[in-house]
């Protein structure tokens, strides 16, 4: 009955699957979240399968999430990091995708700096596709393991307030955030100087505000956002200091809200730029363990991607 | 060599014609338009249940040639332009090397001369290399055979620029057509600004950065009591702007293509990149803006701004791949489907649209089916249904917004100069 709810070769991003479907990985996340405190933390479920992690930007907590995440269900995993400048006069990345597919891999896991980048290569390969973020567009396992987590933490998403707090236009974090908790019926509002809001995200079913500490109000979550100056093309974006000043999340700041707000970020933390170390080392704060809740998202998104695949196949010769 | 074509359904708004009735062609003009012609001809055509339109003005068309022959050719893309019904095409001035000399409009000149099928009209650029820095000798295309110019797929940024090119147009009677998009406002947007950019985590074009500049140049073709044409109206504002200039008195015309008023910013959302063009697919209200435009009288024309580009620039990531889709094969049926078959426009509103207008704005010799015209006319099914599929192309490149549509309209005669192509 299980393999009925999901029957996608892919996981490209949060926007396009049901509240059953997304459900349904974090409770498979559930299961697979013990392995992880055995002594002998493997599975088999993915023996003989190979994973490929084809990274087009830097990232290491992604891809080494990934990577212990398909090691702990017996896949092999093989890792690839390429230069995005070399993209341009080298391979194509069809091309690529298919001579992945062509050494009889089974699932890639893709980093790309182009949105869209996943949803094209899944059209030309017939291996599973995994989204770990493209462009600004999405990173649904991002979201799903901040949703496994606030589940554990709060019991329930249906009707909890998350605040997601950064540069909500350049995050494919909030973006696959927004998607996945509305989906799931939480309230989330976003919060960000003006110009770090998209037009149209009310329209995604979040509300808007530029005030922190209104954010911050009523909150049962807040998921702080890392602040990438470092990819700052137009030197629009605010001083580091004074972005502290106005959104850094501080111990003071937090007087005002809920006792028992959970505290969640991405990583990697500029500590005293998004938030102070107090909070980010305080009782509220969750961040580590999203790290080991990644782990168990994963596992459940390649499981399950792989085994979707299978079926799709076996129809196919079916046929 | 006659030609008879019997029973079609004629219509020439020129001559405020749509009924039934025949046309003999006599050595490559149009002789005689009446019912029941009683003559020998050499070959005579049943057109009966069929219309007949005058053979289609393109203006706006890139051919590629000379620069890009792997994308089109004056050869395919003029193949391409009869299979769809359309006899004369301008040709935008964004080649390698630019029209922006006599010496590259002779070089164009020559590659028609010996390979275009269609009647190939030249549109040379307003300013050298089309980078808006310093203006072309606009007398000396005109002189060697322009019938207009554009900087087409960049705007003259500079006002002063603007002015001086506005002026020589007028004084030289060539029609100025303006690529209305301030760079610094669409600021190297993919797909239009708004929920749709959002959602795809893209870059977006605004509006502002068309109409705007629509606003800009209407404004200085007003002072300088100068004809202009507008290229590729794609949104609401630019239509309301428009409007008013031309119940200002303004000597303002413009285009608009077939997909926007078929498409939306929608269509991209799957981050196909035969969607992405420039201006983007906008919002529902500026389609709808663009459809009451064109039936009030707003939108003069319809022109394909076809845009061939390869596939390997088209099959990449969204954000990589080139601005631009093809039309000339599609863009009668797409506008039977969307614009005569819905009733927003009349056959006799299409064949303005797509066919006497663009030539009365070029003033050139096409667009009609008076006696002693050159006998370039369509014929068409316009009730059979026809499915948009890559293989079918003529074009060298595929890259259309409609590719597994199903249109209606069939082309089923195209005659060029009184000869069935």
């Amino acid at each position: 009955m299980n393999e009925l709810i999901w029957k996608r070769k892919d996981l490209l991003g949060l926007e396009d699957l049901s509240r059953e479907e997304i459900e349904f990985i974090l409770s498979t996340a559930e299961s697979f979240k013990e392995v992880s405190s055995r002594e002998i933390k493997k599975v088999p479920a993915l023996r003989g399968k190979t994973v490929v992690n084809l990274f087009y930007e830097p990232s290491t907590r992604t891809r080494v999430s990934f990577e212990v995440a398909a090691k702990r269900l017996s896949a092999d995993v093989i890792n690839i990091a390429t230069e995005t400048s070399s993209v341009k006069k080298g391979e194509t990345l069809i091309d690529t995708g298919r001579n992945i597919e062509a050494l009889k891999a089974d699932i890639i896991v893709m980093r790309h700096n182009y949105s869209g980048a996943a949803a094209m290569l899944a059209r030309h390969v017939n291996l599973s596709v995994v989204n770990a973020g493209d462009g600004w567009h999405e990173h649904p396992t991002q979201a799903l393991l901040d949703i496994f987590t606030l589940k554990e933490k709060l019991g329930k998403i249906e009707g909890i307030k998350v605040s997601i707090i950064g540069d909500i236009a350049h995050s494919r974090v909030a973006r696959s955030n927004i998607w996945g908790l509305t989906k799931l019926g939480a309230k989330v509002t976003v919060c960000a100087p003006k110009m770090l809001i998209p037009p149209g995200i009310e329209e995604m079913g979040a509300q808007v505000t530029d005030d922190v500490d209104e954010a911050l109000h009523n909150a049962d979550a807040v998921n702080v956002l890392r602040m990438q100056f470092e990819r700052d093309e137009s030197n629009a974006f605010p001083q580091q200091l004074e972005y502290f000043k106005n959104y850094g999340i501080t111990e003071e700041r937090l007087e005002k809200a809920k006792k028992n707000i959970v505290i969640m970020h991405p990583g990697p933390i500029n500590r005293g730029i998004e938030m102070s170390s107090e909070v980010a080392d305080g009782a509220n704060s969750v961040i580590l363990e999203q790290v080991t809740n990644g782990i168990a998202v994963r596992m459940s998104v390649l499981f399950l991607v792989a085994q979707a695949n299978e079926h799709i196949k076996k129809d196919e010769t079916a046929d | 060599m006659k030609l008879l074509i019997k029973s079609g359904r004629v219509i020439d708004p020129a001559n405020k014609l749509d009924e039934v009735c025949d046309i003999l062609i006599e050595s490559g003009k149009i002789s005689k338009v009446a019912k029941n012609i009683k003559a020998a001809a050499d070959k005579t055509i049943d057109a009966a249940g069929k219309i007949v339109l005058p053979g289609l003005v393109d203006m706006h068309v890139h051919l590629r040639e000379p620069g890009r022959e792997d994308k089109e050719t004056v050869s395919s893309g003029t193949k391409a332009a009869l299979k769809g019904g359309v006899t004369s095409v301008l040709a935008m001035p964004n080649t390698n090397p630019a029209m922006d000399s006599t010496e590259n409009i002779k070089l164009l000149q020559k590659i028609i001369k010996d390979s275009a099928k269609a009647d190939v009209f030249i549109c040379g650029a307003i300013t050298k290399g089309r980078l808006g820095q310093e203006l072309s000798d606009i007398k000396a295309l005109k002189k060697q055979g322009a019938v207009a110019i554009s900087d087409d797929g960049a705007s003259v940024d500079s006002d002063k620029l603007m002015e001086e090119a506005l002026k020589l147009s007028r004084d030289e009677g060539l029609i100025l057509i303006s690529h209305a998009e301030d760079k610094a406002l669409s600021n190297k947007g993919v797909v239009n600004l708004g929920l749709t950019s959002t959602r795809l985590g893209l870059k977006g074009i605004s509006k502002e950065s068309e109409y705007k500049r629509v606003a800009r140049d209407v404004e200085l073709a007003e002072k300088l009591k100068s004809p202009i044409h507008i290229a590729h109206v794609s949104c609401k504002e630019s239509v309301e702007i428009i409007a008013k200039a031309k119940k200002r008195g303004a000597k303002v015309t413009c285009e608009t293509a077939p997909h926007y008023f078929s498409l939306t910013e929608e269509a991209v959302l799957n981050y196909d990149t035969n969607m992405k063009m420039n201006p983007p697919l906008r919002g529902k209200e500026d389609l709808e803006a663009i459809r009451q435009g064109l039936k009030n009288g707003t939108i003069d024309a319809i022109a394909s701004d076809h845009a061939p580009h390869t596939e390997n620039e088209k099959d990449i990531e969204f954000e990589r791949a080139e601005f631009g889709v093809t039309g000339l094969e599609t863009e009668l049926a797409v506008a039977i489907t969307e614009l005569v078959d819905t009733g927003l426009l009349s056959l006799s509103g299409l064949a303005e649209k797509m066919s006497l207008n663009p030539a009365k704005i070029l003033k050139i010799n096409k667009g009609t089916l008076s006696v002693g015209a050159p006998a370039d006319l369509v014929i068409v099914d316009p009730d059979k249904e026809w499915l948009v599929e890559k293989s079918a192309f003529v074009s060298k490149s595929k890259n259309s917004p409609f590719l597994q549509r199903t249109l209606k309209g069939v082309v089923e005669y195209t005659i060029k100069n009184g000869i069935h192509c």
